[in-house]
């Protein structure tokens, strides 16, 4: 029996607006959600999805002309939404919760040599001197894979390529040893080979430091490689969560069928890709009914008019979607889901074969 | 078989800055068959981008030659020629909030090219020709009298398709033309550019670091690697039986969207010190037919038994 999980940090019903030109935008409309002890969680979203904006309020970085009218985030038994100090924020970014944005080009300042970028955070956060820093932070810069950390010490980010300078990024995160790593869309701006590595790497300090992670991306070739478990957002909402396997092989959203429907690998050549019409709701406007239903061909009356809850679909899957309701008439997926069924059934029979031929 | 529409031949480009050279581009040959679309993968800095820019004659080739339908396009060319080119070989460009003049309407955007060249006999004749580019995106009339910042992403790239069509090229340089939009938008992008292939007879070249799309889209690929060709194929051939070293790496780092293939995979890493070309040179060779690589004699029989069982 697995251990009964843990949450680490709860988000209960949180609503984040911005004012933006005199309007009011509603950016994040009701989103819940438990993240748990040493879980790799990935949320997934096309932009203006939110999936930044919720994460940026783990950490006090929502923009100046956003609040938080309502909702809550409790990380380690305390109430983040309540937060009003820099101070206590200091603190949670600096040694509870850190984050690597996508642009390792901006993330590091490009006048200060790399290894003072690493030891600035340790004695202001560990209140360590900087002799004592500096072998820290070149242990550091080893265990995220820089040859010669000692001597690249004193080089400046320029003489880094974006991999490694993303790499370094990576060093001063993990620094001061948080609870809760934030990767945002850590990857999009590395090439192909470079983007597999980094991922490995977070992998490996992952399961040696035991943090906690969540990644942001679009790329859902990137959430089959790391995670535990998915969400997927839209217009402000989570619509549907549940385990990598059952998010990629059983899906129940229409939006998440369309998502993996329009990816090339799951299509035929010749045939045209699916593609989703339209393009996504303004959230200026208040959203009546389920926000994909204009765009979604699976869509029942009821969409356009009432907000569907959330069904559940296993102990860790639900999705917000009419179709899962009882009265709800039969939807028959599209043809690249038929393929993850398969593909998913597939690998479950091999499984259990493997299974078997071991106990015997 | 058809002349080719493009042919590339021992194409060399470097820049100069200052005393230093860096050689982008070295002694690069390929030809791009008339109603082929064929790919160009590598990663950034591998001047795959200095190629397209090359062919349009942004950049000048430093040695080597490019031929347009039997023309040689390369080097000092007449103007009437260098004015056939820009008619005939259009760049759709990566990032569209970039490549797009804020100030000016779409209307003007996709009219720009045929304004330069005079490509209309009445305003009439203009009108028709912005609205048949706009149709055939996918866009509206009306949205000839706005301004490019009233468009999403997709939709702006669909915009940069239509300037292109305008011209009514034969060819199409196509770099990265989705990577810099959403998941969503992508499918709609690219099945217009095949569209486009399919109902017009358009030639591709497209350049991207993403096997996945390149597997939909290309007919053939062609893989390079700090300036130098590595691997070319048919895209079925390239995928089922790749032979260069990088192209492997290249092929076990590209993130698949199916969790159990993903979670046991294992990265092949490149590392060009593992070829030892000390004695045993390395040309261009033929594995199997239409299949090149760049190798030595001994590489070339190891690759060979690699796929002999």
């Amino acid at each position: 029996m697995e251990a009964e999980k843990k949450p680490i940090l709860t988000v209960r019903d949180l609503v984040v607006k911005f004012r933006v030109r005199n309007k009011e935008l509603t950016a994040i409309r009701s989103v819940s959600l438990d993240l748990y002890e040493g879980e790799t969680l990935a949320i997934v979203g096309e932009s203006g999805s939110g999936k930044s904006v919720l994460t940026k309020t783990f950490t006090g970085m929502l923009e100046n002309n956003g609040r938080i009218p309502s909702g809550s985030i409790v990380f380690d038994g305390k109430e983040l939404t309540s937060i009003k100090s820099d101070k206590e924020w200091e603190f949670i970014r600096g040694s509870q919760i850190a984050t690597v944005f996508q642009d390792p080009m901006t993330s590091l300042n490009p006048l200060k040599k790399i290894g003072i970028q690493i030891t600035e955070v340790l004695e202001k956060h560990q209140k360590m001197s900087f002799a004592q820093a500096k072998p820290i932070a070149i242990e550091l810069m080893e265990r995220v894979g820089i040859k010669d950390a000692g001597k690249r010490f004193n080089d400046y980010p320029f003489q880094y390529s974006g991999g490694m300078r993303q790499r370094i990024v990576i060093a001063i995160a993990l620094a001061c040893k948080p609870k809760i790593l934030i990767c945002d869309e850590p990857t999009t701006a590395l090439d192909v080979t470079i983007q597999a590595q980094i991922l490995d790497l977070i992998r490996a300090l992952q399961k040696e430091d035991d943090f906690t992670t969540i990644y942001i991306t679009h790329d859902l070739g990137v959430v089959a490689n790391v995670a535990d478990r998915v969400a997927v957002m839209y217009a402000g909402q989570i619509l549907e969560y549940g385990t990598v396997r059952e998010i990629f092989y059983d899906p129940r959203h229409p939006y998440t069928w369309a998502l993996l429907s329009s990816l090339p690998t799951l299509a035929k050549k010749g045939q045209p890709l699916y593609a989703i019409p339209g393009t996504p709701p303004t959230l200026f406007n208040e959203i009546v009914g389920d926000a994909f239903a204009p765009r979604n061909r699976y869509a029942l009356n009821i969409d356009f008019e009432e907000e569907p809850p959330f069904y559940q679909v296993s102990p860790t899957h639900f999705a917000k979607t009419w179709l899962l309701d009882e009265m709800a008439p039969h939807a028959d997926p599209p043809e690249a889901i038929k393929m993850m069924w398969q593909r998913g059934a597939v690998h479950r029979d091999k499984a259990t074969q493997d299974k078997a031929g071991a106990t015997k | 078989m058809s002349e080719p529409i493009l042919s590339v031949k021992n194409l060399d480009v470097t820049f100069k800055n200052g005393r230093e050279e860096v050689k982008a581009v070295r002694n690069v040959s390929f030809d791009i068959n008339e109603g082929e679309s064929f790919a160009l993968v590598g990663e950034s800095g591998s001047g795959k981008t200095t190629i397209g820019r090359t062919i349009i004659r942004i950049n000048p080739a430093t040695s080597g030659s490019i031929t347009f339908e039997g023309k040689r396009i390369s080097g000092v060319i007449s103007k009437d020629l260098d004015t056939y080119v820009i008619r005939n070989i259009q760049m759709i460009f990566q990032d569209p909030m970039a490549s797009l003049n804020e100030r000016a309407t779409i209307d003007y955007i996709v009219s720009e090219g045929l304004y330069n060249f005079n490509l209309f006999k009445s305003e009439e004749e203009r009108r028709e020709k912005v609205f048949r580019a706009l149709t055939e995106v996918g866009l509206l009339e009306e949205h000839a009298e706005r301004y490019p910042h009233e468009f999403s992403g997709g939709q702006r790239q669909r915009i940069c398709i239509a300037r292109v069509l305008a011209m009514e090229p034969k060819f199409i340089i196509a770099d990265e033309p989705i990577s810099a939009l959403d998941v969503s938008i992508r499918a709609q992008v690219l099945n217009l550019l095949l569209d486009l292939k399919r109902e017009r007879g358009l030639s591709y070249l497209f350049i991207a670091h993403d096997l996945t799309v390149v597997r939909y889209f290309a007919d053939r690929i062609a893989v390079i690697h700090q300036g130098e060709l590595k691997e070319l194929a048919e895209t079925e051939e390239l995928f089922a039986r790749p032979l260069h070293p990088y192209t492997r790496s290249l092929l076990s780092a590209v993130p698949i969207p199916d969790p159990d293939v993903e979670k046991v995979k294992k990265l092949v890493v490149y590392d060009p010190a593992m070829h030892d070309y000390s004695v045993d040179k390395p040309s261009w060779r033929e594995l199997f037919p239409g299949h090149f690589v760049q190798a030595n004699e001994r590489e070339a029989t190891e690759y060979l038994k690699m796929y002999q069982a």
